[in-house]
């Protein structure tokens, strides 16, 4: 099994190595197990919930959208089911992609590459792509024949039916993802009678597109060449994470059944593996679990439901290809028990900051204000002389509602005694207190200025509170800024 | 036994890797060939290319260029573009000609968009002159104060920005000149400098020792209160500038303020009414209004 290394000598009659290589067509073969149920189950969950999603429904009143999931691009508004997000807000979406990162990162730590296995939509699609291919042309061997016989009727047939499914599929995944962005019951019927916006026509075409090429065509090519995660999992992973793993010290010398029967009759020790090759025909990525840990492995687990099938058949201990461990390997090697330890300061790290970032956007969650005040100074200029003596400061202040109604505030300024307050084309103040009106789910935007005499003697900027107070649910915003002087503007 | 060291790309092929025959201190440069379908795609960016050259303006020619079969130039498409902005604006800009001056700052919704759209115009056309907050220099005055030479009510402002001040192009222009005392000759140079005494005290500054401030307040009756008034508060119908508050446009010092009595004049503002849409001055006369809350 030990590859050899030539050298390419410039100056010997040895042909130059080539500089492309074709892909090798796989052609994998159907297994039973445990890991074919589990990757069954995974993919009707996953899916299920991807094209079925935008139509389950969620009251949020009137006048907001009823769909449980939904990006508004155009009102510039997210929903999950009891959470809504403007855009400022977007670092909620920082936190998630954190908090993804980090169960990547722990799924790794714990299990390998547990994602690319199950979870990833490359590995869920092709998997799905691949189920067709086999109700369609059949199994492995049905499907080698076919394709290394004529190209007859029969076999266009088939392909073209092979291919409509997939282009099926692929069509359904692009439309179910354009549904995520408007309200998916109104969105199928636009869709269907060609009332639908060009964009979505677009989109639905550029995704019908990747997931017909990539679950179709690529398949094992994205994992190779086009991810990055399995070069960033190489660098994360330890000698305590499962990885799907050939047990060599059980396997080796490996030999034909009939040799092995020989072998062991001669009294010599023989490896259990019969080589007969059924873990190379089921891997969908047509790797050799043998050769151990390695780039182009998904570790989807395929492959030890088709050992343990044989090593049923031929009456040996089931688990010689099996989820393992490096330091086990080891360990066995040296004669010593298996240890498992899922807790280790890299899973408890990861778990920490998952828990942590997790906290924080939970917590800010509950605590998010129903309305916002935010406040920016007039840059030039910073203050304004005023006739009588008078210093004048402007700012812009944006008052954003994000309930569903109409709200009233009391608006009021505070940190500057002996200060007038105005805003442009609202009445004047009653006793130092403006009442400002935000129409439903808006943000409204102010000009406020405030007016005091000049004290030559002030040093340092005068710090103002722009406080709104909503009287009826009695909640408060504040927003923050300076006023400047001439004399504090040094 | 497996063998650690060896590279995964190896075991994928499951076939022996040629190296590249170079060698240096005994590091090997593997030969691993690229997958042959990203050959394809980069003959597939190159006829991608070439599509640019039929549909796009491309190869540039002795006079001109060739135009492309789709027609496309930047200019029809920022054409297109401000097309589609006129129409997107257009329900607002409509309510904005309909809606009386006084009547924008009490809509939220209108004053938003005036202020936007103003503000808009007043950075492309005033704020040469004004600078870009409206925070003006010596001679521009500032807009976001409450003192007006020409009056600060709605009206006044949108009279200002479609006539303009001193511009003899347009007949509606607001005009008058202050004298050049000094120059012309009218008055000799020691009144003017009691007369330069007399304003600086007008305007509550301070004024030097033994200066003649009653000689100066003769002087100021007979050649300054036609304009200025007797009290030197000023008169916007003639744009005369209020002596007695604490703006002044062309400097607060002495010497300042010898220089104007010498040389007189007046700033000069272009007529805005044949260049802009009244819709567009409409929002400019608003935006600047609501700078500092006009009069």
């Amino acid at each position: 099994m030990s590859a050899t290394v030539s050298t390419f000598d410039p100056h010997h009659d040895e042909p130059e190595p080539p500089l492309y290589e074709a892909r090798r067509q796989i052609y994998p073969q159907t297994v039973h197990g445990l890991f074919r149920r589990i990757k069954w189950a995974l993919l009707l969950i996953t899916l299920g919930i991807y094209y079925l999603l935008p139509f389950v429904r969620w009251d949020r009143g009137p006048g907001a959208p009823s769909q449980a999931v939904l990006v508004d691009l155009e009102h510039r508004r997210a929903y999950f089911f009891f959470i809504e997000i403007w855009p400022q807000e977007v670092y909620y979406l920082t936190g998630l992609l954190i908090v993804a990162a980090m169960t990547l990162f722990l799924m790794n730590a714990l299990a390998g590459r547990i994602w690319c296995g199950y979870l990833c939509p490359q590995t869920v699609w092709t998997d799905l792509f691949m189920w067709v291919e086999r109700v369609v042309e059949g199994d492995r061997r049905e499907r080698m024949q076919r394709d290394a016989g004529a190209f007859d009727l029969e076999a266009f047939a088939l392909k073209l039916l092979k291919h409509s499914f997939w282009l099926l599929i692929a069509w359904w995944t692009g439309g179910a993802w354009v549904l995520y962005f408007s309200d998916a019951p109104t969105l199928v019927v636009d869709l269907l009678t060609f009332q639908a916006s060009a964009s979505t026509y677009t989109a639905i075409f550029i995704l019908t597109f990747t997931t017909y090429i990539f679950a179709g065509w690529m398949r094992e090519q994205v994992c190779l060449y086009m991810c990055p995660w399995p070069r960033i999992q190489a660098a994360l992973t330890d000698e305590h994470a499962l990885n799907v793993t050939y047990r060599a010290d059980r396997g080796e010398q490996r030999m034909s059944l009939k040799k092995a029967a020989q072998a062991r009759e001669a009294g010599q020790t023989v490896g259990d593996c019969i080589d007969c090759n059924q873990c190379v025909f089921a891997c969908p990525t047509g790797v050799d679990i043998r050769h151990g840990s390695q780039l182009g492995c998904i570790q989807c687990g395929l492959c030890i439901d088709a050992c343990d099938d044989v090593m049923t058949k031929v009456g040996r201990p089931t688990g010689l290809i099996a989820y393992d461990t490096d330091v086990n390997i080891k360990r066995r090697r040296e004669g010593l028990p298996d240890i498992f330890r899922p807790i280790r300061w890299r899973t408890m790290l990861y778990v920490a900051l998952i828990a942590i970032v997790g906290g924080v956007m939970l917590w800010q969650l509950l605590h998010r204000a129903p309305f916002t005040v935010s406040v920016i100074h007039d840059r030039n200029p910073v203050y304004v002389k005023l006739s009588d003596g008078h210093i004048r400061n402007a700012y812009t202040v944006r008052i954003a509602n994000m309930l569903t109604d109409e709200r009233h505030f009391r608006f009021h300024v505070a940190g500057l005694a002996e200060s007038t307050v105005t805003i442009i084309g609202e009445d004047a103040a009653v006793e130092g207190v403006l009442n400002v009106s935000v129409g439903p789910d808006q943000t409204r935007e102010l000009r406020v200025l405030v007016t005091a005499q000049d004290d030559p003697q002030r040093r340092e900027p005068v710090l103002l509170y722009f406080e709104i107070k909503d009287q009826e649910i009695g909640r408060t915003a504040v927003g923050k800024d300076f006023f400047r002087t001439p004399s504090t503007n040094h | 036994m497996m063998d650690q060291s060896k590279s995964s790309h190896q075991d994928h092929a499951d076939q022996a890797v040629g190296t590249t025959g170079h060698e240096w201190d005994g590091i090997q440069e593997f030969n691993n060939p690229l997958p042959r379908w990203w050959l394809y795609t980069f003959y597939a960016c190159i006829l991608w290319a070439v599509g640019y050259w039929i549909f796009y303006p491309a190869i540039p020619l002795l006079s001109g260029f060739t135009k492309g079969a789709f027609g496309w130039a930047s200019r029809t498409q920022i054409e297109i573009d401000m097309a589609e902005l006129k129409a997107s604006r257009h329900d607002m800009v409509v309510k904005i000609e309909q809606t009386p001056l006084a009547d924008i700052e009490k809509n939220a919704e209108i004053l938003s968009f005036a202020r936007a759209q103003g503000g808009a115009a007043f950075a492309v056309n005033c704020s040469t002159c004004h600078g870009a907050g409206a925070q003006g220099f010596k001679g521009y005055p500032n807009l976001n104060d409450d003192d007006w030479l020409w009056g600060g009510k709605l009206a006044d402002i949108e009279q200002t920005i479609t006539h303009g001040v001193r511009w003899d192009a347009d007949q509606d222009t607001r005009t008058s000149a202050m004298p050049a005392f000094g120059r012309d000759g009218l008055l000799p140079r020691k009144d003017i400098l009691v007369l330069a005494d007399y304003v600086m005290s007008l305007g509550g500054l301070p004024v030097e020792k033994g200066a003649d401030l009653a000689a100066g307040q003769k002087l100021f009756a007979a050649n300054c209160a036609a304009c200025h008034g007797d009290q030197g508060k000023g008169n916007q119908e003639m744009g005369a500038p209020n002596l007695t508050d604490k703006v002044w446009l062309y400097g607060s010092d002495r010497a300042s303020i010898i220089e104007r009595i010498t040389i007189g004049g007046g700033g000069v503002m272009p007529a805005w009414g044949n260049r802009l849409d009244k819709a567009t001055i409409k929002s400019l006369t608003v935006y600047v209004h609501s700078l500092g809350g006009g009069q």
